[in-house]
């Protein structure tokens, strides 16, 4: 069979066109952005649905529909997109599915680009639904394929739960021939598909009675697998599991420890533990995360009768934060064995290196956008709120420009919280054309409602850049690459009955301050809509250049902008990297900056 | 056949790092080797430090390179090399760029770029190494943007490396747009000829 050189979420949507999925949704976020983009191109084709959605809840519940319908559906989101979610994953759960529906999670252990480290596991578990832990990118092929069958056969939503080490990593994968999707999606009306509180005791009670149903499944599951013998076992899940085994090669005791591993991640089959704990005196687990494999351990132990040493997270020999690696697990393991370790670094410290955090391009519209409003604001102890996307990256210096970031939509509500509590001070809500869309017309509402004088920036870069530039309701356009209708921001927000409106190109920077300072005047809330295309997708502009001979190297804009395009080399100097936005060169006090000759 | 290699690509968002990690995995993958490749994508674009792992062989594991690990470090920037060089084995080799990219960090004055102590530590510790002026040759070749071009002939040029030099030029030319394809050719045979040049100055 053919191998291909995929990433993790590439074969999660290759899973799924082979197993038939016919309507497909998401949300982009980082790390799970792929599996959606990857599914749209066999939309085009016209193979199965496929659409970004507004939000994850709207994604999941339209997933939901489809699935009511008997058709097979998949829903994709990162780990805090499903907290968006999470008020119809709570009821989808009790009401169940007809066709076969996924639900993929991407988790972010570290985190690398997301809020917080949460564990999607944690979440099925709560939801008592069933979920999957790949450890490999061709097992979350085969999961993705097996979730939608045991979806069916189950009549659950299934989770699948990869990580940032699965979904951004590259493995041959074998491609198969996609199965036809079977019968006609029709809904069949019923009573049961009303959550009304009489149908939700009944619900719950079936729920209930799956998860033993679920564990006798998992207790065959080609997923889990012991290997080794000994009186000592290590169990391990996902990408954990992958490291471990590296380490017990490392360590020459591969098939020397019991090792089991678990893809079940919940629930733990009693089973498979059954089996693990014969003749065991002590055990370690090993997981990234929170101690959701750990937990129902215990539980199994408990269940069986059975007592042995734990070692884990609860006894804080494996972290419960951070991303795991080699290294790391190695040490853990060979400490517990008592064996001699070779891992870890074995070179000198270097010499202090440069910082290089990510920041915001060279050309960027949200440069111009924060340093206008940061002019407009001198002297007045403003506070800027702000939200997630590339535009987060503002909070950094020099621009320093955002005070607050809490999670996604919660710029123009934390900043209603704020001037509610400290009503004589000015403060601006920044948030981006996606993110508005998503879950910031809500907060617009709630401020028009209630009358909060709040100024709110909209960071209109005609895309959704962070995750990779995915279109949203603003363009129209859609994930089959058809032209939908087009969401004007301007025309909603005075929908809604904001009076203060304007838009405005934040590469016009005398412009852009003008109507910051009307905005920040106006009583009430007030909307600026900051319009100009994401530089990464934007033609290039042109390339600017400084005359030496005018330059007086005061570095106003070298020292407030902090444009990567920027350095300074005997004089300011601008780099080949340049878009030609122009920023620098209109404020430049000496008008020492023009287009390159 | 190697039994396994272990290759990190180190240097900064918008170079190519990516590309390169995936055009190695594809043309060993076509050879019959078992692939994993790792990066940071998302908030490792923009300007920041990125590093990808590439990982050959008979049965691989995770898709993390070890401390100590890896056979050849390719370093698309000084500091990033410095950055990553514990990931190198004691026996393995390093080829870097010898051009710095100044981050904003330190043009407004937040941290420092200390090129000669940074140069000093990588001479100290890699005795297989070799400093390549690669977005200079990579411009010669027509673009600086062929910098990885550059570097991939390079490394296919180092003994031991596990992928012939033809098979990962026609690799290296089916993975870049069309138009460019030309200049990453030539860039690649820059490559190849930088580094045969720094190997005759050793033998």
């Amino acid at each position: 069979m053919a191998k291909e050189l995929m990433m993790g979420n590439e074969a999660i949507a290759r899973g799924a066109l082979e197993a038939g999925v016919r309507v497909a949704t998401a949300y982009p976020g980082t790390p799970s952005s792929e599996i959606l983009y990857t599914l749209s191109k066999w939309a085009k084709e016209g193979l199965l649905y496929a659409e970004w959605s507004a939000n994850e809840k709207v994604a999941f519940e339209v997933a939901a529909g489809a699935a009511y319908t008997g058709a097979r559906s998949l829903v994709a989101m990162k780990q805090v997109g499903l907290n968006v979610a999470a008020d119809p994953l709570m009821s989808l759960a009790y009401m169940g599915v007809k066709g076969g529906m996924v639900i993929v999670v991407a988790d972010d252990p570290g985190p690398h680009s997301s809020q917080n480290e949460q564990d999607t596991r944690a979440f099925g578990r709560f939801a008592q639904l069933p979920v999957l832990d790949p450890t490999t990118v061709e097992e979350a092929k085969e999961m993705t394929k097996e979730a939608f069958a045991l979806s069916e056969e189950l009549g659950l939503p299934v989770i699948l739960r990869p990580t940032t080490r699965i979904c951004h990593a590259c493995s041959g994968v074998e491609i198969e021939e996609p199965e036809k999707p079977k019968g006609k999606p029709y809904f069949e009306k019923d009573p049961s598909w009303v959550i009304l509180p009489a149908v939700a005791k009944v619900k719950h009670q079936r729920l209930i009675k799956l998860q033993a149903e679920m564990r006798e499944r998992f207790g065959n599951s080609k997923f889990n697998e012991i290997t080794g013998e000994g009186k000592v076992g290590i169990v391990a899940s996902g990408v954990g599991y992958a490291y471990t085994k590296e380490a017990l090669d490392r360590l020459g005791l591969a098939g020397k420890v019991k090792l089991c591993k678990v893809g079940t991640a919940y629930p733990l089959p009693p089973k498979l533990m059954a089996d693990f704990f014969q003749g065991l005196e002590k055990v370690l687990v090993i997981e990234e995360g929170a101690p959701v494999l750990e937990e129902q351990v215990i539980q199994a132990a408990w269940d069986l009768g059975r007592t042995f040493e734990l070692s884990g997270k609860r006894t804080g020999e494996v972290p419960i934060a951070g991303e795991f690696n080699v290294d790391l697990v190695g040490e853990i393991i060979a400490k517990f064995l008592g064996a001699e370790g070779n891992f870890g670094s074995k070179r000198p410290v270097p010499p202090e290196l440069p910082a290089r955090p990510p920041v915001l391009c060279a050309g960027c519209p949200h440069r111009g956008s924060f340093y206008a409003f940061k002019r407009a604001a001198r002297g007045k102890d403003a506070v800027f709120t702000g939200d997630i996307g590339c535009y987060t990256l503002g909070a950094a210096k020099p621009l320093s420009a955002m005070d607050t970031c809490l999670c996604m939509g919660g710029s123009i509500t934390i900043g209603s919280g704020m001037a509610a509590a400290e009503p004589d001070r000015p403060h601006v809500a920044f948030i981006g054309d996606s993110t508005f869309f998503h879950t910031g017309i809500n907060g617009l509402l709630n401020a028009v409602y209630n009358n909060i004088n709040l100024t709110i920036v909209i960071l209109d870069n005609r895309t959704t850049a962070m995750t990779g530039h995915q279109p949203h309701p603003g363009l129209g356009l859609r994930a089959d690459g058809q032209q939908g209708a087009e969401i004007d921001i301007a025309a909603l927000a005075k929908a809604v009955g904001v009076k203060f409106v304007r838009e405005v190109d934040p590469y016009d920077f005398k412009a852009s301050v003008e109507v910051a300072k009307e905005a920040m005047a106006f009583q009430g809330p007030a909307v600026v809509v900051m319009k100009r295309e994401c530089v990464v997708i934007a033609k290039k502009q042109g390339k600017l250049e400084v005359d030496p001979d005018l330059c007086t190297n005061c570095l106003v804009c070298v020292k407030q902008l902090g444009c990567p395009a920027m350095y300074i080399d005997d004089g300011v100097k601008i780099s080949h990297n340049c878009n030609g936005c122009g920023l620098c060169a209109q404020i430049c006090p000496q008008n020492a900056i023009g287009e390159a000759k | 056949m190697v039994t396994k290699y272990d290759l990190v690509i180190a240097g900064v968002g918008g170079q190519g790092v990516v590309l390169a990690s995936r055009i190695i995995a594809k043309a060993a993958l076509g050879m019959g080797y078992q692939v994993r490749t790792a990066e940071n994508i998302g908030m490792a674009q923009r300007e920041g430090a990125v590093v990808s792992f590439t990982r050959l062989g008979k049965a691989v594991e995770g898709p993390l390179v070890p401390e100590n690990g890896a056979d050849l470090l390719l370093g698309f920037e000084p500091a990033e090399a410095a950055r990553s060089l514990s990931k190198l084995a004691q026996d393995g080799a390093a080829i870097i760029n010898k051009e710095p990219i100044i981050p904003v960090t330190v043009t407004t004055g937040q941290s420092s770029y200390q090129k000669e102590a940074i140069f000093q530590y990588l001479e100290e510790q890699v005795k297989d190494l070799y400093f390549l002026e690669a977005t200079r040759l990579a411009t010669e070749a027509g673009n600086w943007r062929a910098t990885n071009s550059v570097l991939l002939g390079a490394a296919s040029s180092l003994d031991g490396f596990p992928i012939a030099a033809d098979i990962l030029l026609a690799e290296t030319l089916e993975n870049v747009p069309a138009k460019t394809r030309e200049v990453n050719q030539r860039a690649f045979e820059l490559g190849r000829e930088a580094m045969a040049r720094l190997k005759g100055q050793k033998a």
